[in-house]
């Protein structure tokens, strides 16, 4: 295949950045989309000129650490997959592909591809963890948990943390990623405890931040390598307004 | 046994050793504890643990990850799941039957201590996994579920689906990440430890690169740990995430820590195969296939025989070759076994596909027996994960695979403290030697890296600092001064050479050499070959390598140029270590030391000890230290599994 790609170039973070084009010719079917990068990037070095830098580790879908938009769309083209995943056999040959950073307020670009995302950080250290220290805890056959809610809990959270969520909502909204966290330890006897005061903590690291307000539009899950269902927002809302009632923190 | 390579491996019988050891370890004052700083490079399981537990106590902690977050560590990506010898099945099972299976499956060559240790924790971590919210697999009653996994005999394995790891380090994340909240750990994210600082002989602290801005900094400390991974990538093709690497490990090599068994390399039977040139990395396809796919190649050589021309090959021309030689245990068969015969056919030149290196994983019967759905229901994700990458669909064509660089056992010697010998420094997880021998069972790494975080390091490390004056060593101390400017001059040298050639160019040439003579088989000439054509390699890497861009930004090229540079070394060492052992062990097959019947031969009078490599300067040969392994608890078997 030949391809045109258009990606942006940014040398740092006060640094404008714009689009360039490329040409790479010979790209393989069965190369995946970073392997196709990493073959323009050794291009680019055999010329001298800096290469396109963009975040990978684990190449199987599972870090989080990949994070391009693709074509318009944060993780490409297909459904329930991070970009690692994608392979060059979902374009043709003579293809323009579009390759930007993730785009929001609160997750600044570093350079290329590669964007700030420890915001998420602080919005976990707000309140995304259960408060027992290691060692003292009961037998974990101790507490039974129905099946149903193992796994309902299960499906939050697979949560990768990538901040596909944020790049796909108009509102740059980090809801899904939060919903997810709060939604997992809500539904698990072990996370009961602090619900209340965690889903208001971390929803208040979240405005802080400079995430957007959620309007309920539904693109971060349709975006979603790990389709973290809506169902998880809807369930913060409840734990939300609950906290509401009684609050202690605001 | 050496005199410089004591393991104190406290007296007594085993049961009792650690609950003894931990009575006898020294407390530092919880008053006192604020007072001691620790560093942990690393937040895979056993970082994130270490630093979350000492957090806790008091401590002052500094984590470091070379990822953007803690959570990224390659520990996310295990799927299979953890032991603990908790017997909720009630199936037999108890602390000393997974010691023995762990001691055995390491084809003894781990310590017995540090493994019974290990067995006697794995409940405990069980327990603060699901504390912390894992939500691993339960059964219908809410209870945990368990399987069984790579062989054993009992179901001893806690799961999240195919997302252990995912789970169990997102467990440890939250306790770190609670930690930070507190204020007890400060986490330095995109931060790579560059070098090790050592003060009056002890650890006291290290010299890093911000990766974002180029900056060089030294953090001193009161003791270091580091938990920095597997080096499984000094093969380039390996399932290790892209940016997996020894550095730490090896710069704390260089500055006097040996280096344990560098040649124990895992190779993983079940993996998708090279596609071509371009590939960059290995996926792991899980173990648990093998429990109803079934391995075959062509009887007779077919050139490029495609998965979908397999299907109609009839019955008497295939090979199911593990069913023929291993009728016991059949697909079964340990992961070194299965790798090794996979790769005997291939070089018999009955592989499969376009490049002839695979062989098939077939369902067909599977699917037949047991239907469609309970085949989907078992493996779906996998089969979809494979259709993702290689565009084939398992359920109509058998699957191609083929073994993969995994797991390294071997990594820097620690005694049952944990300590390495430098004193003062720590390794924990896949950078330690410690507990998996020549072989590692399935679902043990996790256990052991939480192991080692939340239940070892923490009394270990109380008792070495107990011992020391809480004076704090300044930065501006010569020792790091030094060490700064070192790691400036070698990365100024990397950006000045200006070659032809680039960094990935070199670090291929070095995996094709490691993956041809001391990959899954290994012989003397092959070995010998392998050692000079690697300090070629190296030699000219720092003549000929095109590192672009400069230090005061975020350089990919220059990070990866610094890693390869640190594998061009080890690979070296790996080779020295390989050929000194001239006996098969665990997946450690020496073609010279093999059976009649071509199965591996270990040669336990000779060879039962661990290899440790003291560095003795630049191009000079490493020094082999011993450490005798004595065998108090169990006999001496050799594996059969015909
Ligand atoms: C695909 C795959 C599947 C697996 N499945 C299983 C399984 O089912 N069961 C099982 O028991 N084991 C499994 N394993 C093995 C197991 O996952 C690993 O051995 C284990 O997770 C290693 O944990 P760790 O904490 O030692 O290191 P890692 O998780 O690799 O963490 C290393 C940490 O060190 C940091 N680091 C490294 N170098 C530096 C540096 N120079 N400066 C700063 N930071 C640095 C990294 O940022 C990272 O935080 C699997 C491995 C792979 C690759
Ligand atoms: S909710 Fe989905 S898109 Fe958002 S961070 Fe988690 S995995 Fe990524
Ligand atoms: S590189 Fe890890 S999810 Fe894509």
């Amino acid at each position: 295949m030949n391809l045109t790609l258009k990606i942006w170039r940014q040398k740092n973070q006060q640094d404008k950045g714009g689009f360039k084009d490329y040409k790479i010719s010979d790209i393989s079917p069965d190369m995946s989309f970073l392997e196709m990068i990493d073959v323009l990037n050794e291009d680019l070095v055999k010329k001298g000129e800096d290469p396109v830098h963009f975040d990978h580790d684990c190449r199987e879908g599972i870090c989080g650490m990949c994070s391009m938009v693709i074509n318009g769309r944060p993780h490409g083209p297909k459904q329930a997959i991070t970009t690692c995943q994608l392979h060059m056999r979902s374009f043709s040959d003579g293809d323009t592909i579009t390759i930007e950073p993730w785009r929001a307020k609160a997750f600044p670009v570093i350079k290329d591809l590669v964007v700030d995302r420890t915001p998420f950080e602080r919005i976990m250290q707000a309140g995304g963890y259960v408060s027992i220290n290691t060692g003292g805890v009961p037998d974990a056959n101790a507490i039974p948990i129905p099946k149903n809610m193992a796994e309902d809990a299960m499906d939050a959270a697979a949560c990768i943390g990538c901040g596909a969520c944020v790049a796909s909502c108009k509102n740059a909204s980090a809801m899904l990623f939060v919903s997810a966290k709060v939604s997992q330890l809500a539904l698990l006897p072990q996370g009961m405890i602090e619900r209340k005061s965690r889903v208001e903590k971390m929803l208040m690291q979240m405005d802080a931040e400079g995430f957007g307000a959620c309007t309920n539009t539904g693109a971060c899950s349709a975006e979603c390598p790990k389709e973290i269902s809506l169902t998880h927002i809807a369930r913060l809302n409840r734990e939300y307004y609950s906290a509401k009632v009684y609050s202690e923190n605001v | 046994m050496s005199k410089i390579l004591d393991s104190k491996v406290p007296e007594g019988a085993l049961a009792e050793k650690w609950s003894k050891h931990k009575f006898n370890v020294k407390l530092v004052n919880p008053a006192n504890k604020r007072k001691y700083d620790i560093i942990v490079v690393g937040t895979g399981l056993a970082g994130a643990s270490a630093a979350a537990s000492l957090g806790e106590l008091g401590y002052n902690v500094k984590a470091f990850c070379f990822q953007d977050s803690a959570r990224r560590a390659h520990s996310i990506a295990a799927q299979g799941g953890i032991n603990a010898a908790k017997n909720y099945p009630n199936d037999g099972d108890s602390v000393f039957r997974l010691f023995y299976d762990t001691i055995k499956g390491g084809d003894y060559r781990s310590r017995e201590a540090n493994v019974y240790r290990l067995a006697e924790v794995s409940n405990n971590i069980i327990d603060q996994c699901v504390a912390q919210g894992v939500p691993f697999a339960r059964d219908y009653g809410g209870l945990l579920d368990n399987r069984s996994f790579g062989g054993a005999q009992v179901s001893r394995t806690f799961y999240a689906r195919g997302q252990t790891g995912q789970q169990l380090l997102l467990g440890a994340y939250s306790a770190l990440t609670r930690q930070v909240a507190n204020g007890k750990v400060k986490l330095y994210d995109r931060t790579e430890m560059l070098d090790l600082v050592l003060v009056d002989g002890k650890a006291r602290g290290i010299v890093t690169r911000n990766l974002i801005t180029g900056k060089i900094e030294s953090h001193s400390a009161h003791a270091v740990v580091l938990a920095t991974g597997g080096y499984g990538n000094v093969f380039f093709l390996s399932t290790n995430a892209m940016g997996s690497n020894a550095t730490a490990a090896w710069r704390a090599h260089k500055k006097g820590a040996f280096f344990a068994n560098p040649s124990f390399t895992q190779i993983h039977p079940t993996c998708i195969p090279v596609s071509g040139d371009h590939q960059s990395k290995l996926t792991l396809m899980s173990e648990s296939l093998r429990n109803d796919g079934r391995v075959w190649v062509p009887k007779k050589a077919i050139k490029g025989l495609s998965a979908k021309d397999a299907v109609s090959l009839p019955e008497e021309d295939r090979d199911y070759f593990l069913e023929r030689k291993y009728p016991s245990f059949g697909n079964l068969v340990p992961r070194d076994v299965a790798s090794r015969n996979a790769k005997m056919m291939c070089d018999e030149g009955r592989g499969v596909g376009s490049t002839g290196l695979a062989v098939f994983l077939d369902f067909a019967d599977a699917i037949k027996r047991s239907g469609k759905d309970v085949i989907t229901a078992k493996y779906g994700n996998l089969f979809d994960m494979y259709q993702q990458i290689t565009g084939d669909n398992p359920y109509e064509v058998p699957m191609m695979i083929y073994p993969a660089v995994h797991y390294t056992m071997g990594g820097l010697w620690v005694d049952y403290n944990l300590m390495t010998t430098v004193p003062g420094l720590y390794a924990a997880g896949e950078c330690n030697f410690s507990d998996h021998g020549a072989n590692r069972l399935g679902a043990s790494a996790l256990m052991q890296g939480l192991a080692d975080g939340y239940f070892v390091l923490p009394y270990t490390i109380g008792d070495y600092l107990a011992n020391m004056p809480n004076e704090k060593v300044s930065t501006d101390h010569e020792a790091f001064q030094t060490a700064e400017k070192e790691v400036k001059e070698r990365i100024n040298k990397l950006l000045s050479v200006n070659g032809n050639k680039t960094v990935d160019e070199f670090h291929k040439e070095l995996g094709k050499i490691m993956w041809d003579y001391c990959g899954m088989s290994r012989n003397e000439e092959g070995l010998k070959k392998a050692k000079k054509m690697i300090s070629e390699i190296r030699k000219e890497f720092w003549e000929n390598v095109n590192v672009i861009g400069d230090n005061h930004e975020m350089n990919q090229s220059l990070e990866k140029a610094n890693r390869v540079a640190d594998f061009l070394e080890l690979g070296e060492v790996m080779v020295d270590d390989a050929l000194q052992r001239s006996e098969s062990c665990g997946g450690h097959f020496r073609e010279e030391s093999q059976t009649p019947e071509g199965e591996a031969l270990r040669i336990d009078d000779m060879f039962s000890f661990v290899a440790a490599f003291e560095y003795a300067g630049d191009n000079q040969p490493e020094k082999l230290h011993k450490e005798d392994l004595v065998f108090d608890n169990v006999k001496l078997t050799q594996r059969s599994y015909k």
